[in-house]
């Protein structure tokens, strides 16, 4: 595993303009994600529209990777029902956290994510990659607190 | 430094890093490069063999047994503890009590003497500096005594205001706990100075020795300190065992800090009296082949000799600190005129993480994020930073390979 697999173009690109960069006003829902390890800090904010996720920003204070995890996931989520986008997150977290490296298949369906599995042969910044996931999941459950990747 | 080769020889560091045998190892097909001494520091073969000589030689529990075997160990322990005396040039054996670490010696004087000590009003001195272990312990005995918290500042290079520092010492402060090299910035404190200002105004105080004790040589007794800790593994010792020094009249007044065997002379269900010092804050089985293993490490430093060590390091860090004060987009944090042994930074548009990772990758081991120093990390407007921490055995080849793997960050992220 070469660090160019980890620190691929889409990802370096992704982390120095992140997308949909910024806040959301009330009455959006708002989570924050903190990994303790190395001080990232994210802050997820989502409004709906009936069952499809209308609006997504975020802020962030990271490395690479979880700034690009945070830009990728804001396109990608954007517009989608929440069905689709619970079903991403899972198959994206399992993809990063399994064993195995995923099949052609399971990469296809990980939408434009597969630039990020290089993190598996990373295991100390899986957390990085997953973590805005987590924070925008704790916005969706309403919980809207923080949550730490630990 | 002439007077010191004399005594001792020149350091030779290709030869002392033939005592480490863990500097063998290559980590992705490269040299290991060993820079997170600030976190643990690696540890010689004359520690290594000393534990294992501790287990399989002369090892039974201590201090209870009338077998020949619990005699061994506990004249190993005890003989470790002398050789603790003697590096911190204590007064008296008992003045030394072992504990797990730094982070347990400070909260012991913090439950144990803040909660015979400490009334409301009263003020703890802490500094923006502290590692989180010197901070933690004090906001709990604070929340249980209504005892104050106040901070002396730190300055843009990570110096101690001393001007503000004096200004805090005051009429209501009753405990001054300081770290005598901070972990995050490398600078060491004035400690002696702060010391005076304390006892004049009645105050005691706790030094957190960690950073200092691996590159400084210590005199407790010159200093007047209350109480020093530190822990074994920064040391080139195990893990599990530090050492909290106290004045014996401190000690002795204090209440015990946990409850147990080897800390009581009688029992009964009525009434317990304690053992004497240093056992009343040992209770339970302590780390017996740990002790040992610290008593083992301190004796390794001193065939070094610590003044060779530390001029050693130093000119390390010079030559660190110039280097990268030499490349682009390098910003060095903490910048005080004394400083030991550690080189915090950032680089411009690369966060810590992603440089901890690449170096990584380069058999580099550094220490990236908050060093448990969250008050220095928000001093400076910081996430994080990386640290680059020398020990006895570090050369200027391997600042070289740092100066290289820091380019081939840039490199990547470059692109
Ligand atoms: C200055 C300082 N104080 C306290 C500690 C805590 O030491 P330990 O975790 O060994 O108890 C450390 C270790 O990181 C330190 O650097």
């Amino acid at each position: 595993m070469e660090l160019r697999d980890l620190y691929q173009d889409v990802i370096l690109d992704h982390s120095k303009h992140p997308r949909n960069f910024g806040t959301l006003g009330p009455p959006a829902f708002e989570a924050r994600g903190n990994n303790p390890l190395c001080g990232d800090r994210v802050t997820v904010y989502l409004t709906l529209d009936g069952d499809r996720v209308a609006d997504v920003r975020f802020e962030a204070k990271g490395c690479a990777i979880s700034v690009a995890s945070a830009s990728m996931m804001t396109e990608l989520i954007k517009g989608r029902p929440l069905e689709e986008v619970r079903a991403l997150f899972s198959r994206f977290h399992a993809a990063v956290t399994a064993k195995n490296a995923p099949d052609a298949a399971n990469l296809e369906a990980l939408d434009g994510l597969a630039a990020l599995i290089g993190v598996r042969d990373f295991p100390t910044r899986v957390k990085c990659a997953t973590l805005a996931w987590h924070a925008m999941s704790s916005a969706l459950d309403g919980s809207g607190t923080t949550v730490k990747t630990e | 430094m002439n007077a010191l080769m004399a005594e001792h020889g020149a350091y030779d560091v290709a030869r002392i890093r033939g005592d480490f045998p863990i500097l063998g190892e290559r980590v992705y097909g490269k040299p290991l490069t060993y820079l997170d001494n600030g976190a643990s520091a690696q540890k010689p073969r004359a520690v290594i063999d000393a534990i294992r000589n501790a287990y399989e030689t002369e090892y039974a529990n201590v201090h209870r047994g009338v077998h020949y075997l619990s005699q061994r160990a506990t004249d190993a322990m005890e003989s470790a503890r002398q050789k603790v005396r003697d590096f911190l040039n204590a007064r008296e054996d008992h003045e030394i009590i072992f504990v797990r670490g730094a982070t347990e010696g400070i909260n012991l004087v913090a439950a144990s003497w803040g909660r015979a000590n400490l009334k409301p009003g009263d003020e703890i001195l802490l500094t923006t500096m502290e590692h989180h272990s010197n901070i933690v312990p004090w906001q709990m005995i604070r929340d249980q005594t209504g005892a104050v918290i106040k901070v002396a500042p730190i300055d843009d290079d990570g110096a101690l205001v001393m001007e503000e520092l004096a200004r805090l010492i005051g009429p209501r402060t009753r405990m001054v706990a300081v770290t005598h090299v901070s972990n995050a910035l490398g600078t060491v404190v004035p400690i002696a100075d702060i010391i005076r200002r304390a006892h004049a105004v009645g105050a005691k105080v706790l030094i957190d020795g960690c950073q200092a004790v691996p590159h400084i040589p210590v005199d407790v007794q010159a200093l007047d300190c209350d109480f020093y800790v530190f822990s074994g593994h920064k040391l080139y010792g195990p893990s599990g065992i530090g050492v909290l020094y106290g004045k014996a009249a401190l000690l002795e007044a204090m209440p015990p800090y946990q409850g147990g065997g080897e800390m009581i002379e009688t029992v009964t269900f009525q009434k317990t009296t304690y053992a004497g010092l240093p056992f009343k804050f040992e209770a339970g089985t302590p780390h017996i082949v740990g002790a040992v293993g610290l008593g083992a490490a301190i004796e390794y430093l001193g065939s070094l000799g610590l003044p060779r060590i530390a001029a050693h390091e130093h000119e390390l860090l010079a030559y660190a600190t110039e280097r990268l004060a030499a490349l682009n987009a390098i910003r060095i944090v903490g910048r005080a005129p004394e400083k030991a042994a550690i080189l915090s930074f950032t680089l411009d548009g690369v966060h810590p993480h992603d440089i901890g990772t690449i170096l990584d990758r380069e058999g580099i081991a550094v220490r990236t994020g908050h060093h448990c120093a969250q008050p220095v990390m928000d001093r400076f407007d910081l996430p994080a930073t990386v640290r680059a921490s020398f020990g006895l055995y570090n050369t200027r080849e391997e600042v070289d390979r740092l100066v290289a793997g820091l380019a081939r960050v840039q490199e990547i992220f470059r692109s």
